[in-house]
């Protein structure tokens, strides 16, 4: 049995899927959830055209499946034998689309009306992208780190040329006063020699 | 049968003798850098051989050249290439107490172009290895946020559908090639900088800059993190991947055993490779590390240990990785099935729930034998898990596209996410310290640099050369330069190297001299293992490696893949061939490095004959090795 071959210019298909919705907690769609959104229906078209004499028997519905899907058409509250337009339907629909899904506990997925497409929700742009809040964190301490690392071993190297000239005086100063054979030697001791003996080992 | 080696004059006085080694450590002379504990050591050695070939490229080469019995050419070659050559990198840094430079132009002065071809490639590889590092971050820095980026497609700017080219590939392939590399369709199209990747760059550099700041006294800290955080990750990650759906499906995909895939020469050629590259050796980082050793350090049993490691690592890193791909190929067989019963119920009004994954089959044929053309106009999409699962991936698009799609389906996404992307960037970072370690004490022992500057500024310098040349990453087209550089900087140019340390070593330096050598330094001579692998079965792998990949690049036509929203096939990557100018870069990245080694032999030949120098002399002053040369030569 396919709906395919139905020919209603003015009416829409809807596809229901409570239990993709609900899961285990699916209601059963019985004939009073039909007159239930019959009067959803005539809601949103009484709020769109600001007129309040629609009423529930201006929803026509038809080819009921068990998928659950059927058709509608509107009439119109003047004269039941005039149709309206699909554009104005689709109007209806979509101003009141929230608060039709809700009426049923559905969402845009599950509650279709085929020919009508949700509008995608505006994308929220947010002053500044995460990303570069994380990557300023990251980088502020790496440039920390930088910073830290270098003076510690500036500070470092100063200190140890500092600890070097007052120890190389300090040798210089012994060695000088160095006793060679019982001799008190003048002059500063010449270091090139101090390897000597390792050349004549044998 | 040893082959006579060939004639080193003076080796004596380029090397510091056994006496002069034992007095240096009992002295503790020279103010060459010290590990602070033997910990540190072996930490930084497994993270330099442990990074993202073991996540990435090990599992896909696994399931794709038959699962389970991929680990007997992997574990044999790993037995008769891997170790080897690792315990001779660290037997001849540790004795030579140099870098790589330092301990080639020892043993022998024509022999300085090998460590320069290391240098060079340390180099190149670093320079391309960070910017995956970056792009890591910048996927890093996007997991703050829920939903995450890549979970669902962009609305268009007239807010009216969702943008076309993510609907006709997929929200992570857009995110990956859109919001992250803004690609272009080919590699001449350059494109411009793209200003979010020159600063996640900027970051990776940073970052690397403060960590080698001081060498192994900075880096020494940092692998006590990065080297031991992936594995605590891996380990949360196979916990959680085993109790999503689908894992032990693909678990044991990658596992099952096709013993026919030994027969294929490509099985052995491509484990063979992986071993030699995941060991990341010939880069130089081992030597020098193993340099700062002290004399007596068990070399033997450091080489054998971090083998193991590398190799579990691989092991261990596939299971987890196709622990998350069988979900994520369940997932979406799951959803195929979905849709497709989703589309029968609505075509043919049935009622939910009448069809289910049970009765698919049974149903689908009953309705094609009453509607056939229903059937047909549906456009049913067959869905085929073993086809999911096998859609392996490797490289890039494992990690950027495969694995975050498969984040987006687990709870509490971005959690994942960001423990996925930190265990990535700490097995890229600690793979850079051996890199720039390789880069770094080259460039000191070659005197490039006056020898007052601090490490500090000479590693600054380095990284900051590195990352302007990096820039070309940051273009439009940085992906297929990107992959450029992978394949022939990192490929070649290891080989030709590895290859000749060993000549060097065995057949130059002595192989009865090495062997007096580790008997000095460890306490016994190394048994017939180590012999024949040394003298012939390693050599011999090596080159039959470099002779096939060399074969078969100059043969093929050598082809790129490429993102093109307008082609054809659209989202399958198209297949473009080089222009006539990259066969330079080509030359420039794989055969420069190559040919350093030949060439700075005839320099150095031409040099003295023309100056008649004396070649052999101590003038070897390097910075990294105070060695204390006795100019005793009566000539």
């Amino acid at each position: 049995m396919v709906s395919k071959t139905l020919n209603a210019p003015n009416g829409y298909k809807v596809r229901i899927s409570l239990k993709t919705a609900l899961g285990e907690d699916a209601y059963e769609w019985n004939q009073s959830e039909m007159f239930f959104f019959q009067a959803t229906m005539a809601f949103a078209m009484r709020r769109h055209f600001q007129m309040e004499t629609y009423n529930v028997d201006n929803i026509i519905l038809c080819v009921q499946t068990s998928r659950v899907s059927f058709w509608f058409v509107v009439t119109s509250p003047d004269n039941t034998t005039m149709l309206i337009p699909k554009a104005d339907v689709e109007k209806a629909v979509r101003m009141s689309r929230h608060r039709i899904n809700n009426a049923f506990l559905l969402s845009d997925r599950t509650l279709e009306f085929l020919g009508i497409y949700p509008t995608l929700a505006a994308p929220v742009n947010p002053d500044t992208p995460p990303w570069l809040i994380v990557f300023g964190v990251v980088i502020g301490a790496v440039c920390v780190g930088i910073i830290a690392l270098l003076i510690s071993s500036l500070l470092q190297k100063r200190r140890k040329e500092k600890g070097m000239t007052e120890d190389g005086q300090d040798e210089e100063d012994m060695q000088v006063k160095g006793v060679e054979n019982g001799i008190n030697l003048d002059g500063t001791y010449n270091r090139g020699f101090t390897d000597d003996d390792r050349f004549t080992k044998l | 049968i040893v082959l006579k080696i060939l004639p080193n004059l003076g080796l004596g006085d380029r090397i510091p003798s056994h006496q002069e080694l034992e007095r240096m450590e009992k002295e503790e002379a020279g103010d060459r850098p010290k590990w602070d504990n033997k910990t540190q050591y072996m930490l930084t050695c497994v993270g330099f051989c442990v990074g993202l070939g073991n996540v990435w490229r090990f599992p896909y080469l696994c399931q794709s050249h038959g699962g389970g019995a991929f680990m007997i050419p992997f574990l044999i070659l790993l037995v008769l290439e891997g170790i080897p050559l690792l315990h001779l990198e660290f037997a001849i840094g540790q004795r030579l107490r140099s870098g790589s430079v330092g301990v080639w132009t020892a043993i022998n002065p024509y022999l300085t172009g090998v460590g320069i071809a290391s240098l060079l490639v340390s180099f190149l590889v670093g320079m391309y290895y960070n910017t995956i590092i970056a792009w890591v971050m910048w996927y890093f820095f996007n997991s703050f946020q829920n939903p995450l980026p890549w979970s669902q497609c962009p609305v268009n700017a007239n807010l009216t559908d969702l943008v076309s080219e993510c609907t006709r590939s997929s929200p992570v392939d857009y995110f990956w090639y859109r919001d992250t590399l803004n690609t272009s369709t080919s590699i001449g199209d350059s494109g411009g900088l793209q200003w979010w990747m020159v600063l996640c760059l900027l970051c990776a550099w940073l970052l690397l800059y403060v960590c080698c700041l001081r060498g192994i006294a900075t880096t020494g800290k940092a692998v006590y993190v990065t080297s031991t955080l992936p594995y605590v990750v891996l380990t949360i990650f196979l916990i959680r991947g085993l109790t999503l759906k689908g894992s032990l499906d693909g678990i044991k995909f990658l596992f099952t055993p096709d013993l026919n895939e030994l027969m294929n020469p490509s099985t052995w050629l491509d484990a063979g490779a992986q071993v030699f590259y995941s060991f990341s050796l010939a880069f130089g980082g081992l030597i020098s590390f193993s340099s700062y050793n002290s004399v007596h350090n068990n070399c033997e049993q450091d080489a054998v240990i971090i083998s193991i490691i590398n190799g579990f690592t691989s092991v261990y890193s596939a299971t987890v990785i196709y622990s998350i791909i069988g979900f994520r190929a369940t997932e979406r067989f799951d959803d195929c099935l979905e849709g497709n019963i989703l589309a029968l119920l609505n075509a043919f009004n049935l009622a939910e729930g009448s069809i289910k994954e049970g009765n698919y089959a049974e149903s689908l044929q009953n309705l094609n034998g009453t509607f056939p053309e229903t059937i047909q106009s549906l456009d049913l999409k067959t869905c085929d898990l073993q086809t999911f699962l096998s859609q392996g991936v490797e490289g890039t698009g494992l990690a950027f596209i495969v694995f975050t799609e498969a984040i987006t389906k687990m709870p509490v996404s971005p959690l994942w996410s960001i423990l996925f992307f930190i265990m990535l960037f700490c097995l890229g970072l600690s793979t850079m310290f051996g890199s720039i370690e390789g880069t770094v004490v080259p460039l000191q022992d070659l005197n490039i640099f006056p020898k007052r500057w601090p490490k500090e500024a000479i590693t600054g310098i380095v990284c900051l050369v590195s990352f302007v040349i990096a820039l070309i990453f940051a273009q439009s087209s940085g992906n297929y330069w990107l992959a450029l550089f992978d394949s022939f900087a990192g490929s070649i140019p290891l080989l030709v190297i590895a290859f000749c340390e060993m000549i060097a070593v065995v057949y130059i330096y002595g192989i009865d001299r090495f062997n007096k050598d580790i008997e000095f330094m460890i306490g016994h001579k190394p048994n017939l293992f180590w012999q024949v692998t040394w003298r012939f079965v390693s050599p011999l792998i090596v080159l039959v490696i470099f002779v096939f990949y060399f074969v078969t690049k100059v043969s093929s036509n050598v082809t790129y893949i490429a993102w093109n929203p307008s082609s054809e096939d659209f989202p399958t990557l198209e297949v473009l061939e080089y222009p006539a100018w990259i066969y330079v870069i080509i030359f420039i990245l794989a055969g420069v490095p190559s040919l350093v080694v030949p060439g700075t032999a005839i320099f150095k030949l031409i040099r003295r004959c023309c100056s008649n120098k004396n070649v052999y002399g101590a003038e070897v002053d390097t910075v990294s090795a105070k060695v204390q040369m006795f100019t005793t030569k009566m000539s």
